[in-house]
This record gives C-alpha cells, structure tokens and sequence, in this order.
C-alpha cells in the first residue's frame, strides 16, 4: 500500500477508498456473525437434548400415567405384562453412585490434601499429569475390569456375591472418581491465601493441624462442589455398570445383589431391536429424562456451592 | 532449682509432643500419596491383566481380521477402521465449531446476558452424561434427521460430546495471551479478525492442539453413546473408501455405512458368555488403553512444553 501511494502520487478516489472500507468492514460483520453462530451451538445443543427428552418422555406418558411412573416398584417395559415404574432403577443407580462415593470420597479428600499441603512442587508436578491420565482412560476398559477383575476376587471374600452385583462396579466406578474429586478438591485448597497458613504454623500447628482445622474449612465449599460434581459423574456413569452390575431392574440397596441402573437400562434397549416409536424406545427417553434432571440438579448445586466459595477470597 | 527442674521434664515432653507430630505428618504423606497412586495401581493392574489375558491375540491378523464367531479367528480390522472414519468426521465437526465458538466468547462476545447464557451452557454441557448425548443422537441424528446408524451420525454424536472441552481449552489459552500483542497488532492497522486470525490464534495454537487431542481422545473410548444410537455390533465388511480413483476422487459414501469402533467391538466381546471371547476382549482393551494414554500423554507434555517455552 505505502510503496503503491509513493509510486502515484494522484491519490484514489474518495468513493474508491471508501468502498474498500466498507467491504472490509462488512467482511469483519459477517466474520463476527459466524463466529457467533458457532457459539450459539452450545445452546442449540442444549434446547435439542431438553426437547427430544421432552418430546419422546410426553408420548411415553401418553401411555404410562406419570403417578405408575414414580411410585410403582416394578420396571418391566419388555415383558407381556409391563410395569413402569422407574423406582427400581433409580434405587439401582443410587446403590452403585453411593458405594463409588464411600471410595472415592475419603481417599479423594486425603489425596487432594496431601497433594495441596504436604507434597513438595515436584511431587505435584509429576503427580497431578498422573491424575489427568487417569480421568483420560475409557470407562468400558474399568467395565471389563469390574466384570472379570474385581468380582472375582470379591467372591474369594463373599463366596455368595453373584457374578453380577453392585459392590463390584461401584468400587471401580470409586477409584475412577478419585483423581477427579482430588483433583477439583485441591484447586479449592490452593486456593486459600498462603497467610492463613503462616497464622496457623506460627501458633505452633503442624502441617496436618492446619491442613484439617484452617485450610480444609476454608476451602469447605470447593471441596464439596467437587463431591457433587463427583456424585453426578456416579449418577451418569454407563459402561460400567452396564457391564457388570446386571440387567435385570432390582428395587433393592444391598450391594450385594445384582440390579441395572438407568444408563444400562438405556444402553440394554438401545443394543435390542425396539421398533422405532413403540413404548419400549420411549421408555429409554423417558429414564433419560430423569437421569438429566438428576445431573442437572448436582451439577446446578455444585456450581452454586464453587462460585460462593470464589467470592469468599 | 525445682522450677528448672520441670522446665526440663517438660522440654523433654514438648520434645517428645512435637516428634510424635511430625511422624503423624510423616504418616499422612504416606497414606495422602498411596490414596492419590491407588488410581494409578488399579490401570497398572489393569493394563498387565489384559495384557496377559489378551496376549495370544497380539498379532497383525487380529488387526487384519473381520469378526467372526470364531474367536480365535476374529479381528478388529472393521472395527479400528470404523473408529479412525468416525474420528474423521468428529474431528471436521466439532474442531472448527468450538474453535470458532471459543474465539467468539472470549474476543468478541459483549458482556451481557446473552454471552452470559451461553457460558452457563457450555459448562453445563460438560456435565451432561454421555449417554444422554446418545439419546439426542437417537432423537435427532437417526430419526429426526434420518441419518440412521451411520457414521455420520455417531461423528456428529461424538463431535457435540468433544465440543465443550475443545470450547473450555481454546479460550484458556487465548485467554493467556497478553492484550499487547493485539494492541501491537491494532497499531499498525489490522482489523479484528486479521488481531484474531494472525495473532492470537497463532500464538493460542498449542494450547487449541492440546485441548483438541485431549477432546479426540475422549471421543476415541466413548461407548455408551454409539451403543445409544444403535450402532450394529456385528460388521464384517469395510465401508466404502473415502477416496475413488475416478474425479472428483473424494467419494461420500462412506458416511451413511453402518460401522462398529473399537470400545464397541470390546463391549460385544465382553458382553459374552464364551470366555474365548474375553481374551479377544482384553486384547481390544490393552490396544485401546495404549491409544488413549499415548494421546493424553502428548497432549499433557506439549502443554507443560508450551508452559516452560512462552515467557510473555
């Protein structure tokens, strides 16, 4: 440009120069107006799953009155004579989340504790890569270890334990958990102001003293958040379960049984052949729908409990 | 005399206290540390076990071949061909989107409610299930839309899955960009896109690369998904080349055939009864184990590269 205006000296035209303008500022527009598109595709994704939920769960009520929904205590939507009552999933999901959370929640604890107050930097940077390796590994790989590791060896301990039971999976689905509570747990203790600290050790604490009584209370709502967020990958874990606690719906929470959960229920359907629109492929939308809202309402508490925390410091 | 006397019987105490508080400290690093490893012992046991149960399988027919109803004979030739296609299209669908979105949040987007909503989507996103995914996928891919059991459809399924953490990564590591290498940029003239396209993207590359990997390897293991829409467990046949020897030489075809992928084949082998099948199983497990580490691990080492090489 510069070298061009140097050569001619006769300037372009006004209109000529203005016309350039207005095609790069037209051109910045529609740049922005795609760009925008594509982060609209967030909420687009989100109104498609709340309406398919919604949209296959109504036609599902349309034949199943909401009331049998929720109190009838059995889930029978392939047999002759079928109940639909979602009670024995949902006592099957919350039997394998609460035994992954008895796992996952002390050793997530103390881990993100050592991991935030004891361990030197260089443990922690060779550590918390470890733990996002960890998160990274395939949950159907943990199904197959649940079926054909960890069961085996519970029934050494309890020679009664079915081949499929609850015990087993949760306490994989448990150590799959633990490096993600800990790792969320300690970006809660991190972030506690060094100056808390210094006050507890120059009252003559010791490391544990201060992890337990000044940095662990301070952080309590970022701990918790990363519990929540933590139930809610239970809630929503599929491959394991499906693999090894069971199909068959089971309104019981002895772990020691064998029961399906709603995600291996889904998944059960999804590998037979239900005729597209029949009450059995809405069933899966409608277990879906409550799965959703069961995330969604530990997901939306979690969140809540991370942001007080933020605006504590 | 005697007050010197306790003085030193309780030094000796207070000695004896602050022992006893150190080895307790001593002890809860131990048991801190083997609470954090027992993750990593549980996928080092893993790994040997199917190793060891998968080891007469390791050979190149078991890459070579179809499935079959003979175990000893099966392979996952369609199987890791179907996931390298159905990477393709997630890769095509979800990288450009979520670059761009993340661009868009973190350079153009006013603070407003509107920008606001879609954060909140976003990370709301990230927590939904997987197999909640799979249902949508169900809904619209395979109905809505009538894609059916495609590749298509389970690309598209796995790139919406990937969209959040490729969105989350690039606008961190935009946001780790100075506001002078723009201000530079605006000084001498450049418009926003070309700040955007010429700079900051430039400079936001790696960390895009590593979210992008991170994101790729996520969709590689994803199985409660592609099991969602149906995808048929038993394919012994490849789908059409992608690329034809005759013009325009790119041959769409391939996006409407039924496909299996690798964590499928997995699920189908070990959802048998045969124990023959189990050892086919772990074989596919250690394979795709080895796959997704690899790629996490570049992932984790180009960003902590990135981190020791850029000093702004």
């Amino acid at each position: 440009m510069a070298s061009q205006v140097l050569q001619k000296p006769a300037e372009p035209t006004i209109s000529a120069r203005l016309a350039k303008n207005v095609r790069r500022h037209v051109l910045e527009r529609v740049i922005e107006f795609i760009l925008m598109l594509a982060a609209l595709s967030a909420v687009a994704t989100t109104i498609s799953i709340v309406v398919i939920l919604l949209y296959e769960s109504f036609t599902f009520f349309e034949h199943v009155s909401l009331w049998d929904f929720l109190t009838d205590t059995q889930w029978t939507p392939l047999f002759e004579n079928a109940h639909y009552g979602i009670l024995p999933l949902v006592s099957g999901t919350l039997t394998t989340s609460a035994i992954a959370l008895a796992v996952a929640i002390p050793l997530g604890t103390i881990g993100a504790i050592y991991l935030s107050e004891f361990a030197s930097h260089r443990t922690r940077e060779i550590v918390k890569p470890i733990l996002e390796l960890l998160i990274g590994v395939p949950t159907v790989v943990f199904g197959y270890f649940a079926l054909l590791f960890v069961t085996p060896l519970l029934q050494r301990i309890f020679p009664e334990l079915p081949g499929f039971n609850m015990l087993g999976p949760g306490i994989v689905m448990g150590i799959m958990i633990i490096p993600y509570i800990s790792s969320m747990a300690e970006d809660a203790m991190r972030s506690v102001p060094m100056s808390m600290r210094e006050g507890s050790y120059a009252m003559g604490a010791t490391r544990f003293q201060t992890a337990i009584r000044v940095v662990a209370p301070a952080a309590i709502s970022g701990i918790i958040a990363a519990y929540i967020l933590g139930i809610s990958r239970a809630v929503g874990e599929t491959m394991v379960v499906a693999l090894a606690a069971g199909q068959q719906p089971n309104l019981t929470f002895n772990p020691m049984e064998s029961a399906a959960t709603i995600t291996a229920y889904i998944v059960q359907v999804a590998m037979g052949d239900l005729p597209h629109g029949s009450v059995g492929y809405q069933s899966i939308f409608a277990a879906g729908l409550v799965l959703m809202l069961m995330t969604l309402t530990f997901n939306i508490i979690g969140h809540i409990t991370r942001k007080k925390f933020r605006e504590t410091y | 005399m005697t007050t010197q006397a306790s003085v030193l019987a309780n030094l000796a105490e207070v000695r004896a206290m602050i022992r006893k508080h150190k080895r307790n400290d001593f002890i809860f690093s131990i048991i801190g540390l083997l609470a954090l490893m027992l993750g990593l012992l549980t996928l080092f046991t893993l790994f040997i076990d199917l190793v060891a149960t998968g080891y007469p399988r390791f050979s190149l027919d078991f890459l070579t071949n179809y499935p079959s109803r003979k175990a000893a004979h099966a392979g996952l030739l369609s199987a890791w061909v179907g996931s390298l296609l159905v990477m393709l299209v997630t890769f095509i669908s979800a990288v450009p989107m979520g670059v761009a979105a993340g661009v868009y949040l973190e350079e153009y987007a006013p603070k407003n409610w509107f920008s606001d909503l879609i954060e909140i989507n976003v990370t709301n996103l990230a927590g939904v299930p997987s197999i909640v995914y799979g249902l949508l996928a169900l809904g619209l891919f395979v109905y809505g839309l009538g894609f059916g059991e495609s590749i298509l459809t389970a690309g598209l399924t796995l790139g919406l899955l990937i969209l959040p953490i490729v969105i989350v990564n690039t606008r961190e590591s935009i946001r780790g960009i100075p506001i002078a290498i723009r201000e530079a940029a605006y000084a001498v003239g450049a418009t926003k896109w070309q700040v955007v396209f010429h700079h900051v993207l430039h400079y936001a590359s790696g960390g895009i690369l590593t979210g992008v990997i991170i994101g790729m390897a996520r969709a590689i293991g994803e199985t409660a998904p592609i099991i969602t829409i149906g995808a048929l467990t038993f394919i012994a046949f490849l789908p059409p080349s992608p690329v034809s020897d005759v013009a325009p030489f790119i041959n769409v075809e391939w996006l409407s055939s039924g496909f299996t992928v690798l964590p499928i084949q997995m699920f189908n082998w070990l959802s048998r009864p045969d124990h023959a099948f189990h050892i086919n199983a772990a074989a596919t497990g250690a394979l795709i184990i080895v796959v997704t580490l690899l790629m996490n691990a570049t992932a984790i080492w180009l960003r902590y590269r990135i981190r020791k090489n850029i000093k702004w």
